[in-house]
């Protein structure tokens, strides 16, 4: 039963990364922009939400929807002033404009809320568990991690490949001047990505932030585990970064069973192991 | 009368003296003025310590190591476009490796290092072919995830301290090769003739480290690395060998950043998996240094150390804002100044010290 319990416990884990990654995979493939920010935007969010429930008292659904807008809002902003100045063939200076971001907003966050470790209460619910079969029972919160997680995939393969808003990103994706020429606008396609993508991470950062502590130092952290469930999963498929995320996050649980100190590393060590095996990931998308 | 005996051949031979003769080229009188300039300015300070206050000397390490790895991050990313932003991985490791050398194996610190880079470098052989698997920005955070799982690994050795660190205790760094010579010279005690030494090595790496990459981007191999940059299909297609260059470039850098990492540490004397692997220290203050210097050009690293160098002695009490302010300023310089406070002067005025572009120029 204990070996089942670890698996259980890793795909559980594997939801909160599959939250992680889905807005870095949802703009690289959109923009092709990778945001080195993008786990410290997550810790932004955990730390918003956690300023609006407590300073306010506003209860955790409430607050959790405020931010969400707030963070898309933001996201568009960053994209329209900052990030559309420096988008190009050169790759370099995107990454190096997220990265001086992750260093501002991590530091942002330690200056305005210090060191100390923090975590989201969310009442009863976060250590209330439901009993599968006698002696097996699972937390609630990360069960609805995970199933949030895989709602999340499907609404976006919604938007994606069902809505006139996801017919002007794949358009996007393939070809931005054509789709110009068809009268979409470039400018806003991109802008409401990176909304899209921040605001997907506010929900990774509620799901995570209710079941583990946070820190202004981990972000980076974060961004590293979406990018291994990223290319784990597979470059451009959705479905394959919540599989990634599974993958990363049974490596971890299996890794930590063996010896503690090998939790992340084992994470680590996957993702390499990948990447020599099948470089492509595990379920890449058909299309080239 | 046969064809080759016409006239033609001499009017021919007359027109190509008349035609102008294009030349490429790459320095200039100025290029010269300032290669003197910058031996005398070599020279003035590694007589230096003769005067200098042994807090001043200190300063200049860490401007010479920063310096160093500034060149060798603009090397591998402006020019190679291996945008790596996990260089922390083998600044860590030669620490490490130098730590290992000296405490655990007692070879000389001095030795220690060439082993340091040595570690690195084979380290980046392995990596290599793994992190090129990913595309331009995804290679990115793939060398941060490496630099990772080193910090992870180096924190299991039980020996080196584990998770917490270590120290080299004064008695084994006395063995250092040239440390009684030097404390003879200047009378000093072992301490300060230490930071001397580590002084001069850190002079000497970043005078190799700068002259190699000015040589390099200079030849015929500097333009195959900036080629395959620019269109690795062109590149290719022309007969440059774009995956072999780059990851000969990977491999060295690596090298040299080791023995930069082992010299840091050797004068720090104390390390911990944490500190040798901070993204932080050794990947984002450097490439704020060259941000703010001016990316692709050799003066631009410099001015950027000296910049860097001031706004600390100012701001570095203020702790998070001064990471906050530096970082706005990264972020700004590259929004509306992407070529650097270097790299704008050098165009307005049109001055190149040491010059890489290839000038078309006619020889009249």
């Amino acid at each position: 039963m204990n070996g089942f319990d670890t698996i259980i416990e890793g795909v559980l884990l594997g939801g909160v990364y599959a939250l992680f990654a889905l807005g870095l995979s949802l703009i690289f493939g959109i923009m092709r922009l990778v945001n080195l920010a993008h786990g410290d935007l997550i810790l932004l969010a955990a730390y918003l939400v956690l300023s609006v429930t407590t300073a306010l008292g506003v209860p955790l659904v409430a607050a959790s929807l405020l931010v969400v807008v707030v963070m898309f809002a933001a996201g568009f902003a960053l994209q329209r002033l900052v990030l559309e100045r420096v988008l190009g063939d050169d790759i370099l200076p995107p990454l190096l404009v997220t990265f001086g971001l992750s260093i501002v907003i991590q530091n942002g966050l330690l200056l305005g809320y210090g060191a100390d470790s923090r975590r989201l209460q969310a009442g009863a619910f976060e250590s209330s568990s439901v009993t599968l079969v006698p002696g097996l029972s699972i937390g609630l919160a990360p069960l609805a991690a995970l199933l949030t997680a895989v709602a999340a995939v499907a609404l976006l393969q919604l938007i994606f490949y069902r809505t006139s808003l996801g017919r002007a990103f794949r358009a996007t994706a393939d070809s931005p001047p054509i789709a110009q020429l068809m009268g979409i606008n470039e400018r806003s396609v991109y802008a409401i990505a990176v909304g899209l993508s921040v605001a997907v991470s506010v929900i990774a950062a509620i799901t995570f932030g209710i079941r583990a502590n946070f820190d202004p130092s981990i972000g980076p952290a974060r961004l590293l585990y979406a990018f291994e469930a990223v290319i784990i999963g597979g470059l451009g498929s959705l479905w394959g970064t919540l599989a990634g995320g599974i993958v990363l996050g049974l490596a971890q649980t299996i890794g930590a069973r063996i010896n503690p100190e090998w939790q992340i590393l084992a994470g680590h060590l996957t993702f390499l192991a990948v990447l020599m095996v099948r470089p492509r990931g595990l379920f890449p998308s058909r299309r080239p | 009368m046969t064809v080759d005996s016409v006239p033609m051949t001499a009017s021919c031979e007359s027109e190509k003296a008349l035609a102008p003769v294009w030349q490429i080229r790459v320095g200039t009188r100025l290029s010269r003025a300032a290669a003197i300039a910058g031996l005398a300015v070599v020279v003035a300070l590694a007589l230096l310590p003769m005067i200098a206050s042994r807090n001043l000397i200190q300063d200049l390490i860490f401007v010479f190591t920063m310096l160093a790895l500034a060149q060798l991050w603009n090397v591998l990313a402006g020019w190679g476009g291996l945008v790596s932003v996990g260089q922390q991985a083998f600044v860590g490791l030669g620490a490490y490796a130098l730590f290992a050398g000296v405490v655990v194996v007692g070879i000389d610190p001095v030795v220690a290092i060439l082993l340091a880079g040595a570690v690195a470098a084979v380290a980046a052989a392995v990596l290599g072919p793994l992190l090129f698997r990913l595309e331009g920005p995804y290679f990115a955070i793939g060398s941060w995830v490496a630099a990772e799982a080193l910090r992870l690994i180096c924190a299991q050795f039980k020996s080196l301290g584990g998770g917490t660190g270590m120290s080299i205790s004064p008695s084994e760094l006395s063995q250092m090769t040239g440390l009684k010579a030097v404390q003879a010279l200047f009378g000093l005690r072992a301490g300060a003739a230490r930071d001397i030494l580590i002084y001069w090595l850190a002079l000497l790496l970043v005078v190799l480290v700068t002259l190699s990459i000015y040589v390099f981007v200079r030849s015929r191999m500097g333009l195959a690395l900036a080629a395959s940059r620019d269109n690795a299909l062109a590149a290719r297609s022309v007969g440059v060998r774009t995956g072999r260059i780059r990851y000969f470039l990977w491999v060295v850098v690596a090298f040299a950043t080791g023995m930069v990492g082992a010299l840091v540490y050797l004068q720090k004397a104390r390390i911990s998996p944490d500190a040798a692997f901070s993204v932080t220290d050794w990947t984002a203050y450097v490439i704020f240094i060259v941000v703010i210097g001016g990316v692709r050009t050799i003066e631009g690293p410099m001015i950027g150390v000296l910049t860097l160098w001031g706004l600390i002695s100012y701001l570095s009490q203020f702790g998070s804002l001064y990471l906050v302010v530096l970082g706005m300023i990264a972020i700004l310089i590259m929004l509306f100044m992407p070529r650097g406070i270097w790299g704008e002067a050098a165009r307005h005025w049109n001055v190149r010290l040491f010059p890489t572009q290839r000038v078309l120029s006619r020889n009249s």
